[in-house]
């Protein structure tokens, strides 16, 4: 932990378009990792030295270091200047330039802003309750201890904001432990190597490329850990406790009776919740849900949607993005195809679309955006997500709308009704609720939408003190 | 490198050497049963056309190891050995029937001249040793208790049934084979709580677990004999500069089966990328590294699979193309014929090979 390892084992990461290799990785295997595991209790140490106050000034000076300066990469003495790490990420992604640019700002503003998350996490408790382990707030004696000595990090390839997410565990004095994605190590080392050169303990971070057995160690033996991945991947962790699994999203926009006549005033923010950063988001909206003018809907957003070509990497209008890995786009364009020609689905992109879904373009492995008019919520592509640009438009009547959306991350509700309102408020099954026409990618930061990181790493017990 | 003249020397030997084997396994009056009736089924001799190794690989085809399953036992037993009780080893036999090799002395003296390469400071003299391994109805459990026996040591031993693990694994009940497996570990580490141990044999994912829950310079183990399943080149390095801390606990490698022996490593280090290579008990077996669609050893330092010929008087089996694949590597001088390297389950980079936690 904290020291450079080259491995014998090696990976790849190769440019979306032409294979180039743009880094190679060195895989340990699980031991490794489980043998450092055994000396964390030196990591959280490292971090226990400071305050909460100056873990949250260097995460800020980590911010600014990230979003603009010249840090370390691998091994070698390399520098990476920030142009550096737009450029390759964007190659090894397939993320345009502006893309990775909005990420980096996501990233920044997240890293800068660490007080106001940090209070929204902990419902503003003085930082110096974590510092001690206990004091008072509100009048009342509070007492938190660490539920664990890492966090655990098994991450994702798909986009780099994700990485927000775990950022606060170290001004929570928690080290983490992660697994980067294959295809994206270039988030999470950099961010690592702007902590480290804005004074935090190296000690505090471990970064280990791996295989499926180092994977279920980092998750298993860390005691908390996040968990990123496709329903078959997050099914495995469903109910226990230490393992905080991300999935899918099936973010949704939802219309009222009320504000349905005019559906065409609330097109623009239906565009920007399924396209943004390229459709390939959990908080991106992947169904529509309205009581009527379905079809019409369908068509406006095909319309919309529909003529979208891959641009450029460097073209600020870019909204789509490569495959990093060709086949997944192939193998969503199939299924896409499949599904739709089950009855009940019509393709409301294709008119507008002038060629096929997936595209060779600009060197690399595109999908175009795809809206699909659906019948009901029983078809197969009513409530799906796919790594791009993908919605569904379904009609279902407004009191029947909550229980046929499940299990949703991001819910757009476009009302005033205020009995609907009232009802969205009480769902249970939508984890950040907006309501007006509000971007499902419009998170705040100083409200948890997908858990929370504070009640995650730190428990409130009880606790007596003699005088 | 060895001297020319050391690999010639090599060759020579083991020319000879199946020359005298061809004799014995053809010939009425020392041969078994199955080898006499199979050389009348061909239209060409052994005893005439097969005078050294060159010949015996152009001659006769692949082993069928179908043989060892399907047919008794007592066809297998060479005349000079006719009615003298056998050892019957096994191996395969996850599901069906396994396959079986009998034998009377071949362990011990392969495992007899293995002691010589053996150290006396990771391998005290006069001492304990634990095996936690495959025993039952194996070669190993014997071999090791003699290799064992033969330094002066006796040896305790923790079973692992890896058929069990297997169909765990291949039924994806991997907590189950991760239960048993700690099991095995537990059993272990009560061993080494209440007896003193200083040379163990075990399989690589078992000391890394036994590792992991007890500090094995402490408990007193000085060498660690380690076989059974895959090693590369980073999991090598990792055993002996994490597991065996640096060297101060003996790694000796192993590669062997109940069809060949046991074949010794080259010594691994940083100097050569911890790539472990293993050479053959030659002249008793031979391993050739072949493109098995040409019969032709591969070049050196490329993949090919790995072939065994076993040559002693007790069983012959030519040509039989192992499940493995490896590097070929040169001579050495300690053993100046081919070494097979990083060896690998064929197919191991295409294709996902369940070589199970043990």
């Amino acid at each position: 932990m904290g020291k450079p390892y080259r491995s014998f084992n090696e990976s790849e990461v190769k440019d979306y378009r032409d294979g180039s290799v743009k880094a190679t990785l060195s895989q340990v295997n699980a031991g490794v990792i489980r043998r450092d595991l055994r000396d964390i209790s030196r990591a959280r140490d490292a971090l226990s030295k400071f305050s909460t106050r100056e873990l949250i000034d260097i995460s800020a000076r980590a911010g600014e270091l990230f979003l603009k300066e010249s840090l370390p990469l691998g091994d070698e003495g390399h520098q990476q200047t920030a142009r550096d790490y737009l450029e390759t990420l964007s190659s090894t992604s397939g993320l345009p330039h502006v893309m990775v640019q909005r990420n980096m700002d996501k990233i920044h503003y997240a890293l800068t802003h660490l007080e106001l998350i940090l209070n929204g996490l902990t419902r503003g408790i003085d930082f110096s309750i974590l510092d001690n382990g206990h004091g008072e707030q509100a009048g009342a004696p509070v007492c938190f201890y660490p539920t664990t000595e890492a966090l655990g990090l098994v991450m994702p390839s798909n986009s780099p904001a994700v990485n927000s997410l775990w950022l606060p565990s170290i001004a929570l004095k928690i080290p983490v432990i992660m697994k980067p994605g294959r295809e994206e190590p270039w988030t999470p080392y950099r961010l690592m190597q702007a902590f480290i050169t804005a004074g935090c303990p190296k000690e505090a971070f471990g970064f280990y490329p791996t295989d499926h057995e180092g994977a279920g160690d980092i998750l298993k033996l860390c005691g908390r850990a996040l968990i990123f991945g496709d329903k078959s991947t997050t099914d495995l962790y469903a109910g226990d406790p230490g393992v905080q699994v991300h999935g899918p999203g099936f973010s949704k926009i939802l219309i009222g009776d009320d504000e349905i006549e005019n559906w065409e005033k609330y097109i623009d923010v239906m565009v920007s919740s399924i396209s943004d950063n390229g459709g390939r988001s959990c908080v991106n909206a992947s169904a529509v849900i309205v009581p009527k003018y379905g079809k019409e809907i369908a068509d406006t957003l095909g319309k919309r949607l529909g003529p979208l070509k891959p641009l450029p990497v460097d073209d600020p209008n870019a909204v789509l993005s490569g495959f990093a890995n060709p086949k997944m786009g192939e193998w969503i364009d199939q299924t896409l195809e499949s599904d739709l020609a089950e009855k009940g689905a019509i393709d409301a992109t294709a008119p507008y679309r002038d060629g096929p879904r997936l595209v060779q373009a600009e060197g690399g492995t595109y999908l175009r955006p795809t809206i699909a008019y659906c019948e009901s919520m029983e078809h197969l592509l009513s409530n799906r997500e796919f790594l791009c640009p993908y919605a569904s438009v379904v009609e279902v009547p407004q009191n029947e709308m909550l229980r046929a959306i499940g299990p949703t991350l991001v819910v757009t509700a476009i009302t005033a009704n205020e009995t609907f309102k009232n009802q969205l408020l009480a769902s249970s099954n939508v984890e950040r609720l907006n309501i007006g026409p509000i971007s499902t990618m419009k998170i705040s930061w100083d409200q948890p939408h997908e858990g929370n990181m504070f009640e995650f790493l730190y428990k409130r017990r009880s606790i007596g003190m003699a005088a | 490198m060895p001297k020319e003249e050391q690999v010639k020397n090599a060759a020579d030997e083991l020319d000879a050497h199946v020359a005298e084997i061809i004799k014995w396994h053809f010939s009425p009056e020392t041969g078994c049963p199955f080898w006499l009736g199979w050389a009348k089924e061909q239209n060409w001799n052994p005893l005439e056309e097969v005078s050294n190794f060159s010949d015996l690989c152009s001659k006769f085809p692949n082993f069928q190891d179908e043989w060892l399953r399907d047919l008794p036992n007592d066809v297998w037993v060479p005349q000079a050995f006719a009615g003298r009780p056998f050892n019957i080893f096994e191996t395969g036999g996850t599901t069906g029937m396994p396959k079986q090799r009998i034998g009377w002395d071949d362990f011990r003296t392969d495992y007899t001249a293995f002691s010589d390469t053996l150290s006396d400071e990771h391998f005290p003299r006069n001492h304990y040793w634990m095996m936690v391994g495959p025993t039952g109805p194996r070669r190993l459990r014997l071999a090791i208790e003699h290799l064992a026996n033969e330094r002066g040591c006796s040896c305790y031993f923790v079973d692992l049934d890896p058929r069990w693990v297997k169909r765990l694994i291949a039924g994806k009940q991997f907590d189950q084979a991760r239960a048993y497996m700690d099991h095995v570990v537990d059993q272990a580490l009560t061993i080494l709580k209440h007896r003193s141990v200083s040379a163990l044999f075990t399989t690589p994912k078992l000391l890394e677990a036994l590792a992991e829950r007890k500090d094995l310079v402490k408990t007193g183990i000085k060498g660690v004999f380690c076989g059974g399943t895959t090693m590369d080149k980073q999991y090598a390095r990792f055993l002996v500069e994490e597991v065996c801390e640096g060297g101060q606990i003996g790694f000796v490698p192993t590669y062997g089966n109940t069809l060949m022996g046991l074949a010794r490593h080259h010594p691994i280090s940083a100097d050569n990328d911890y790539s472990i290579a293993y050479y053959a008990p030659q002249p008793r077996a031979v391993l050739r590294v072949i493109n098995p669609d040409t019969n032709q050893a591969v070049a050196y330092d490329t993949w090919g699979r790995v072939e065994l010929t076993t040559l002693t008087k007790e069983f012959f089996m030519p040509r039989f193309l192992e499940r493995d694949e490896a590097l070929r590597r040169k001579p050495w001088d300690e053993a100046p014929w081919d070494g097979v390297a990083e060896v690998r389950p064929f197919g191991a980079m295409e294709k996902k090979i369940v070589e199970g936690v043990y």
